[in-house]
């Protein structure tokens, strides 16, 4: 008898775990049926109507004392663009460097880091939460986002806004892409400096977005260019960021 | 199940065992803690280190270097950290959701209050070491009211209830940059974005240990009466709270379809 019951405890138990093993293989067929997927992906827009539900529009991402920073400010992604148009730029220490403003906007800009440098400056000791898990706490400074679109004069058409970088990624450059309650957002700057130095290349020099109440990713590094736009379609595949369009990252990256 | 009950039902019978909010959200939730473990465990594999405090990274001291979770356990199976996160946190909400519908409808049936409320009588040593003897025995039900939950099922669906299910969903908002914005003050509870995570992570071992346990004594117990109970409603009450060797209830005399109310 106590064979038998070995033998069937063992069974149950054993049926537990290649139920489990058929259960988490399925899991993954069903994410490739195109109907699942989109259910499965649609949790984006509800966290995102969530969140947006509940927070004020200008809700500030928490700021911490300067001893509170990470001792060494980790690097991710690209940390060298290593193109020849870069190393032109960075061989001038960014000199030469335009950050071009255009799109759905009535005064075209071409801003120097002189320029970014002169406008009203927003400083912010921060936390940068990698889509991986990590963090790491730094001191950032640049003029508001919102300052430079106001400069442009944005137009209402404008949705979105584009951020177009220097580093490239299967020969096209890095891109992402936010909405306007992020663009508006007063911790939302054009960062140029990182605990009170000029940016460091690997961190995005000479200029970055930051735009603190989303994930690392959407911090666009090496900014070149910052489009308004009405819609994301017909910009890379249309999903508004370069993981976006080809990995499945979210848009939103708020959590 | 409503322990004062004069009537005891006797060995045998068939009762209603569990309500349908019950038996509704603990099918939907095991399903979410079965993806969200799974979806969790890839997204820990991107960086498989847990810090104190509020930021961590590779440079930073690490007070667990976690394993790499293989592939039969994570979803999906190949690393894909995108995929994974779309399971997590479209799961996220089904249990956090799901978890705050039940609490309403239990504490509006007043389930919580009549099953999972401990009494001082439970809480002596001397019940307290009665009643893990049967369990070493395989009693688990006090023939006096079958219904009625031992105490240590009672503890641990109070510590799995209104402990580790809130403390990881608070967690899970913790590590929310948007949250973070939102609620400031989830993340002041945990001391820091990487303490929330590191907690996240203790509260899914919690949760893991609890599952196995569960699903040992539930065998133990008899499966396919515990199952049947959580699906239909109706269990059948064993003689003198006592199982077989194999676990099932030894049923004597005449069975009896007894109605509980």
């Amino acid at each position: 008898m106590s064979g038998g019951v070995i033998g069937r405890r063992g069974l149950i138990g054993g049926g537990v775990v290649g139920a489990t093993g058929l259960l988490l293989g399925g899991c993954d067929r069903v994410v490739q049926a195109p109907a699942t997927r989109r259910i499965l992906f649609m949790g984006e827009e509800m966290q995102m109507g969530l969140q947006r539900a509940l927070m004020d529009r200008d809700a500030l991402a928490p700021e911490y004392r300067p001893e509170q920073r990470s001792p060494i400010f980790r690097a991710n992604g690209t940390r060298d663009p290593a193109t020849p148009l870069y190393e032109a730029l960075r061989a001038g220490n960014f000199a030469d460097w335009r950050l071009i403003v255009g799109g759905l906007v009535a005064r075209p800009l071409a801003l120097s880091l002189a320029d970014l440098g002169a406008m009203p400056q927003r400083a912010q000791i921060t936390r940068h939460d990698c889509v991986e898990g990590w963090s790491a706490v730094g001191k950032w400074q640049g003029p508001r986002l919102g300052d430079v679109l106001r400069a442009g004069g944005l137009r209402d058409a404008a949705r979105f806004i584009v951020f177009t970088c220097a580093d490239l990624y299967g020969g096209k450059p890095y891109y992402e892409s936010i909405d306007l309650v992020d663009a508006f957002h007063p911790q939302t700057i054009l960062a140029w400096a990182l605990n009170d130095r000029f940016l460091p290349v690997q961190n995005g020099a000479p200029c970055r977005l930051r735009v603190e109440r989303q994930l690392g990713y959407k911090h666009a590094k090496y900014l070149m260019r910052i489009d308004a736009v009405a819609s994301l379609d017909g910009i890379g595949k249309g999903k508004g960021g370069y993981w976006e369009d080809n990995v499945d990252y979210d848009w939103y990256a708020g959590i | 199940m409503d322990a004062s009950s004069p009537d005891i039902p006797p060995p045998g019978a068939l009762i209603r065992r569990h309500g349908l909010a019950t038996r509704v959200w603990h099918w939907v939730n095991a399903v979410a803690i079965f993806v969200l473990i799974g979806s969790g465990l890839g997204i820990s594999n991107a960086h498989p280190r847990l810090y104190w405090g509020v930021y961590g990274a590779n440079f930073d001291q690490a007070w667990w270097q976690l394993p790499r979770f293989p592939a039969w356990i994570t979803i999906p199976a190949s690393y894909n950290l995108a995929i994974s996160r779309r399971w997590h946190l479209f799961f996220a909400l089904v249990l956090g959701f799901g978890l705050l519908a039940y609490m309403i409808w239990s504490l509006v049936d007043r389930h919580f209050q009549r099953d999972l409320t401990l009494r001082r009588r439970e809480l002596t040593a001397r019940h307290l070491w009665a009643d893990f003897r049967a369990h070493l025995d395989f009693r688990f039900h006090d023939p006096e009211a079958p219904r009625a939950y031992n105490v240590f099922q009672k503890l641990s669906y109070v510590g799995v209830l209104f402990v580790a299910l809130p403390l990881v969903i608070l967690t899970g908002i913790a590590l929310s940059p948007g949250m973070n914005a939102a609620w400031p003050w989830v993340l002041d509870l945990f001391g820091g974005r990487q303490s929330a995570r590191s907690v996240h992570f203790l509260c899914m071992v919690a949760i893991a240990a609890f599952t196995v346990v569960h699903l040992a004594l539930v065998i133990l117990a008899g499966a396919g009466n515990e199952l049947r109970s959580m699906v239909t409603g109706r269990w059948r009450v064993p003689p003198d709270g006592q199982v077989d060797a194999v676990g099932d209830p030894v049923v004597r005399g005449p069975v009896v379809t007894g109605e509980p109310r």
